[in-house]
């Protein structure tokens, strides 16, 4: 029983839906012969992630990447920043990143122009950003109406005590290599994080996003005048991107100090260990 | 398999069949009510055909904002523009006396209007702003006419569908909507500023669509052609947008 998952309070109770029982089947057929889907205990074979997260995880993270990768390209044919309405390089800039940029006209200190990649870039930031928002729209949906948010990320009153928070930061500040109950629940500050990136950060940046739109900014005036302007729309829109890409960096690290085969297998197929012995 | 995996396997395919013939339904409805753009095709149509149709759905009537005269950019910058032609610098020293901007394609009577007739239309100055794909914007007071003033002149015969205008630089041609053509704000415009509108922001006539980005507000324009189609024109794709790798469509 050494890979079965403990059950302690923050595991919910196996879950008897259809979803649950059709995970057994397909688990049960990957069990060495002699056992069987009916005399496999549930608890067991829970996947550690439901279908949908897994689904919508990664198809989150193809539109992030490829947002992230066509969003600096756009970026660099004007690295600099205004606060405002209006900026280009007759005005003061708020700041400038000393990066070259993709356009002879924009003053970088620079000797050469990078090569210019915007269309093809604006084309699928637009696109990675619809794919984006539809699939947070299902994962937003699945995780109101199915309890993903209250069971999985909301924590624990007791767990938001000063004392255990302190405990928690000091564990991670520590890179300690989280246990075995772990694997099975999201701590405190995963969850912290993720309802901060799900509820804060991507709402930020598709609102800063769209403030940058003109035909958006015609139709809601308030979506832009609300940060002061369209050129600080869209500095905010690179602040936000880069807590975003931080929140990647760490949760990468995170992942490979909880042991990177077990977790991304477990957001893979839903199993967290490879084998279930003793099952 | 169980019984139960059978049912669910027909459940998906009728979902899917469902889903692929909702889609279809859809599609039809999107063409019928024009909320797919000329450039839909290819690996970068989809996003687009959505951001088109939502846009268009969203923003039809809607007023591209306007400033304060205390906003107005003290410095605006013009942008670069290949050098212009001999056919331009002879229109230049004639203080564009000759320029004309002809008006074609599905219209009851096909014109040809000169600035100084341009100028005795009725105008619209409005402060707006103009944003460049790069990232880069600026404020200032435009002064023009409504092109759809110009295609009430000419008589834009019902089933025109787009406006596509030229440059006399010979790279550029664009083409918008008539959601766009005929929305207040659309100027063929003619100052800048309180004053005649500058050769490097346009002048002598510079088509504006302020809910779009500033490349679809073409400099030196001398063209309008209305359409049913934009198959027929270039590569099809609707504008040397496109056929540079840029979305058709820049209200984003």
């Amino acid at each position: 029983m050494a890979d079965s998952p403990p059950i302690s309070s923050r595991v919910p109770p196996p879950v008897h839906n259809g979803r649950a029982i059709d995970t057994t089947s397909q688990m049960a057929d990957s069990i060495a012969a002699g056992s069987s889907a009916s005399t496999v205990p549930a608890t067991i074979l829970r996947p550690r992630h439901s279908a949908l997260v897994r689904v919508t995880h990664w198809l989150i993270t193809l539109s992030f990447l490829a947002l992230l990768v066509t969003g600096v390209e756009i970026l660099i044919s004007h690295p600099r920043f205004y606060w405002g309405e209006t900026g280009n390089i007759r005005t003061t800039p708020f700041f400038t990143l000393p990066i070259p940029a993709s356009r002879s006209t924009v003053p970088t200190g620079y000797g050469y122009v990078l090569p210019d990649q915007n269309g093809w870039s604006r084309y699928l930031h637009f696109e990675s950003a619809w794919a984006a928002i539809g699939t947070g729209l299902l994962y937003l949906a699945f995780g109101f109406f199915k309890g993903h948010f209250r069971r999985n990320l909301l924590p624990a009153l007791s767990d938001l005590s000063p004392k255990r928070l302190a405990i928690d930061i000091g564990r991670h500040l520590r890179f300690r290599r989280p246990g075995e109950e772990e694997a099975w629940s999201y701590n405190v500050l995963q969850r912290l994080t993720y309802l901060l990136v799900i509820f804060v950060l991507f709402p930020l940046v598709i609102w800063t996003g769209l403030a940058m739109s003109p035909a958006i900014a015609s139709a809601i005036p308030a979506a832009v005048t609300f940060w002061g302007g369209q050129q600080s729309a869209r500095t905010i829109h690179f602040f936000v991107s880069g807590f975003l890409v931080l929140f990647l960096l760490v949760h990468v690290f995170m992942v490979c100090l909880a042991g990177f085969r077990n977790r991304v297998r477990a957001m893979i197929t839903g199993r967290l260990t490879k084998r279930l012995e003793g099952a | 398999m169980s019984k139960l995996s059978r049912r669910e396997l027909l459940a998906t395919g009728l979902a899917a069949t469902a889903g692929a013939s909702g889609l279809g339904v859809a599609a039809k409805l999107a063409e019928r009510y024009g909320l797919i753009p000329p450039d839909a095709g290819g690996l970068y149509g989809a996003g687009e055909t959505l951001t088109y149709a939502a846009q268009r759905l969203l923003t039809r009537h809607s007023m591209a904002r306007e400033f304060a005269p205390s906003q107005i950019s003290k410095d605006p910058f013009a942008n670069a523009v290949d050098p212009l032609g001999e056919e331009f610098q002879r229109f230049q020293q004639g203080r564009f006396a000759d320029w004309h901007l002809t008006v074609d394609g599905m219209v009851a009577r096909p014109s040809l209007f000169s600035l100084a007739e341009l100028k005795s239309f009725p105008c619209r100055t409005q402060i707006t702003m103009i944003q460049c794909e790069e990232g880069w914007s600026y404020i200032a007071e435009w002064r023009g006419v409504p092109v759809s003033h110009v295609l009430d002149l000419v008589g834009a015969l019902p089933q025109a569908r787009y406006v596509i205008y030229r440059s006399i630089q010979p790279d550029w041609w664009e083409s918008i909507d008539m959601a766009d053509a005929l929305h207040p704000q659309t100027l063929v415009t003619l100052g800048m500023n309180g004053g005649e509108l500058p050769v490097a922001f346009g002048g002598p006539l510079r088509m504006r669509v302020p809910r779009q980005l500033g490349y679809k507000s073409v400099k030196y324009i001398t063209r309008l052609t209305l359409t049913d189609s934009l198959k027929r024109f270039g590569k099809g794709l609707g504008s040397a947008a496109p056929e540079g790798g840029y979305a058709w469509y820049a209200g984003i």
